[in-house]
């Protein structure tokens, strides 16, 4: 990956380039399909809580995904199905989070995008905005006190999270320690219902980081293309040692905030506009022009996730539920110093 | 020779420096400097690169203790004051203590809380955090009283492999000296008590059991013998020494200089009349500070919080129900 983005000009790195690109548009394909399918269960009720979708962001958090590798970072947020898919998380994770099987990574204790494996560098976010970039800070400085080298973090926000202190707070300090860190934020448009013109006064949010002494660059978040590369070199310059980097796309969230929110807010215009083209569209004709896939194995990947998804689906559903007689409700790992002891006593 | 609280504090971070290479202490002036209150003295020139100064970013300090925690080190994170950890109060309460329940991995971090109130330190350098972290699930709150529980409760704090949160009492940093370190203690979550008495129970912790102390002393003329438990941690409360301690005396005032609403002398007295109703022979007590601000001046301040004069009236009409 990083030579490909560094000398996209050899004819072995555009074959390498081509494959990154079709792994990730099947992640991209596979993200899409299950987050239609989790809509569906929400729909007919056998969700509980909400559903986040990432319809609109798939390319760009695809990206993130594809350019990571085993022992990197990753803090998702809500709309990363595609970027955990490709990170690393298997559909039946993802799952048995929304449909709170006892025997997912959350065990029915969190649910929805709320999961993670921190052991494996997959982190879960909580729902407060730009919490987790300091946590992906956490882990970089660890590596580097530990000597590992050569890792990397990426931490995805939104619009919207850019407003908080967390975010100011965890991009100064990553800039101060010189940290391995991807800040990566799609610009969608909104901020659940909130535009950007009520959400920041810049004129672009990728001048922020010149602010933090960090590199930054803008990329048009529903083109695939622009996003391994955008993302690919920030992932690459933050190996080789550049400090922080963000990358900012635009794009449109092409869904409401969650499948509770019908988007009647959405700027109609803002829908004809580059921003609000859908990526996944972008990327099967790009294949099909480039010749990297026929129309028929487009359509065969598809009958292909959406047979894993309702594999994985039918399997969850006949999961156990967490049995609340059979938690064992300790918030601390040390029993000794638990109090919860004196609820069951009583 | 004698040691000091604070240097009870620095010796302890040293020591977990020294016999663990997992540690690293993280704050605000914490380097060089050697921190605001000096708990970190030559620490960084000792442990080169294991003491680091932070931005001003309590936020962003939580964070990245909880993400090195996730990664396998034992930070020991400096809030210049409690008060300030307010600013990080969404990684403690939302990150640092929800990490173990959501994954299963826990999160070694220790907390360092200077706090309490001192003359002349006003609204925003005195307050007493621990009602607020013990409120919430998945931290343990830390409150010791005396040089050899600053030392040995940090050590252990610093071993668990849960976020605590250990609240050091300003007042006594210099005010308080012992011999020596000890080479033995309590382990965290056991009450002690602090002075024997049959007459009344007051139960308290941190640099009210020095007022408390002071007042069972000017009640011990008065022919009154009252007893002191002082909680050592808040959160786990040591119920059944509280317990037992009332079942011998029968009268129970708890003191905090934290405020009262819903607080750990609300929390005592709510398990001492739902478990023991019918250990006591008066209604319980508790004694906080005034629910203001902490006031600057020192006119005002010695009357916001409990003193041992406060404390000893209490107890003489608590002793007469």
């Amino acid at each position: 990956m990083l030579q490909t983005v560094l000398e996209p000009g050899t004819a072995e790195n555009t074959a390498l380039f081509r494959e990154t690109y079709l792994a990730a548009y099947r992640f991209m394909l596979l993200a899409r399909l299950l987050d239609d399918k989790f809509a569906a269960l929400w729909r007919s009720g056998r969700i509980h809580g909400g559903v986040f979708l990432g319809r609109g962001q798939e390319a760009l958090s695809a990206a993130a995904g594809v350019s990571l590798k085993k022992g990197d970072v990753f803090a998702p947020l809500i709309r990363d199905a595609a970027g955990r898919l490709a990170f690393g998380e298997t559909v039946l994770d993802a799952a048995r989070t929304y449909l709170g099987s006892a025997l997912g990574p959350m065990r029915g204790r969190d649910g929805n995008v709320h999961r993670g494996k921190p052991k494996e560098g997959y982190l879960p976010m909580i729902s407060h905005l730009g919490a987790m970039i300091s946590v992906v800070n956490g882990i970089l400085l660890a590596r580097r006190f530990k000597k590992i080298p050569g890792t990397v973090g990426v931490a995805s926000v939104g619009d919207g999270a850019t407003s908080t202190g967390a975010f100011h707070e965890a991009l100064n300090q990553a800039a101060v320690e010189k940290l391995p860190l991807v800040l990566i934020v799609a610009n969608n448009q909104y901020a659940y219902s909130t535009p950007t013109s009520r959400q920041f006064a810049c004129r672009d949010l990728a001048d922020k980081a010149v602010g933090y002494g960090v590199e930054a660059g803008s990329v048009d978040g529903t083109d695939l293309d622009a996003c391994l590369k955008t993302v690919g070199r920030a992932v690459a310059r933050a190996r080789a040692g550049r400090g922080p980097q963000m990358v900012v796309a635009t794009l449109l969230r092409l869904c409401g905030h969650g499948e509770h929110d019908d988007a009647g807010y959405i700027d109609p215009k803002l829908k004809k506009t580059p921003a609000g083209r859908d990526c996944l569209k972008v990327a099967e004709e790009h294949l099909l022009r480039q010749k990297w896939a026929e129309s028929a194995t487009l359509t065969a990947w598809r009958s292909e996730a959406i047979h894993e998804i309702e594999q994985v689906i039918a399997q969850v559903q006949r999961e156990p539920a967490p049995d609340p007689f059979a938690e064992e409700w300790r918030a601390i790992s040390s029993k000794q110093l638990s109090e919860t002891h004196d609820e069951s006593e009583n | 020779m004698s040691v000091t609280y604070l240097e009870a504090i620095r010796e302890a971070q040293a020591h977990a420096l020294r016999d663990d290479p997992r540690v690293f202490i993280y704050g605000q002036d914490v380097g060089v400097f050697g921190g605001a209150h000096k708990a970190t003295k030559n620490l960084a020139r000792e442990f080169p690169g294991r003491v680091l100064d932070s931005p001003i970013s309590e936020d962003a300090i939580m964070g990245l203790a909880v993400g090195a925690a996730i990664e396998g080190l034992r930070p020991i994170v400096e809030m210049q004051f409690a008060d300030f950890s307010t600013v990080g109060f969404n990684q403690i309460v939302n990150q640092a203590a929800t990490l173990f329940w959501r994954t299963n991995v826990p999160c070694p971090v220790t907390v360092r809380l200077p706090f309490g109130g001192t003359s002349g330190s006003g609204p925003f350098h005195s307050q007493c955090m621990e009602t607020v972290y013990a409120h919430y699930p998945g931290l343990i709150v830390l409150t010791p009283a005396t040089v050899e529980d600053a030392y040995s409760m940090l050590l252990e704090a610093v071993a668990i492999d849960d976020p605590v949160i250990f609240c050091e009492h300003k007042f006594l940093y210099y005010h308080l000296k012992a011999e020596k370190l000890p080479s033995e203690a309590l382990p965290v979550g056991k009450a002690r008590i602090a002075r024997e008495g049959r007459d009344m129970t007051v139960v308290t912790y941190s640099a009210m059991v020095h007022e408390a102390l002071e007042a069972a002393k000017e009640l011990a003329p008065e022919g009154w013998e009252v007893e002191v438990v002082d909680l050592r941690s808040v959160k786990p409360m040591d119920t059944d020494t509280v317990m037992a301690s009332v079942a011998r005396t029968g009268r129970l005032l708890c003191v905090g200089e934290a405020w009262s609403w819903g607080g750990v002398t609300a929390e005592i007295i709510a398990r001492v009349t739902s478990e023991g109703y019918g250990l006591l022979d008066a209604p319980p007590q508790r004694l906080n500070a005034k629910d203001t601000p902490v006031p600057y001046h020192p006119n005002l301040w010695a009357a916001h919080r409990p003193t041992a004069r406060a404390i000893a009236a209490a107890a003489r009409k608590l002793l007469r129900l």
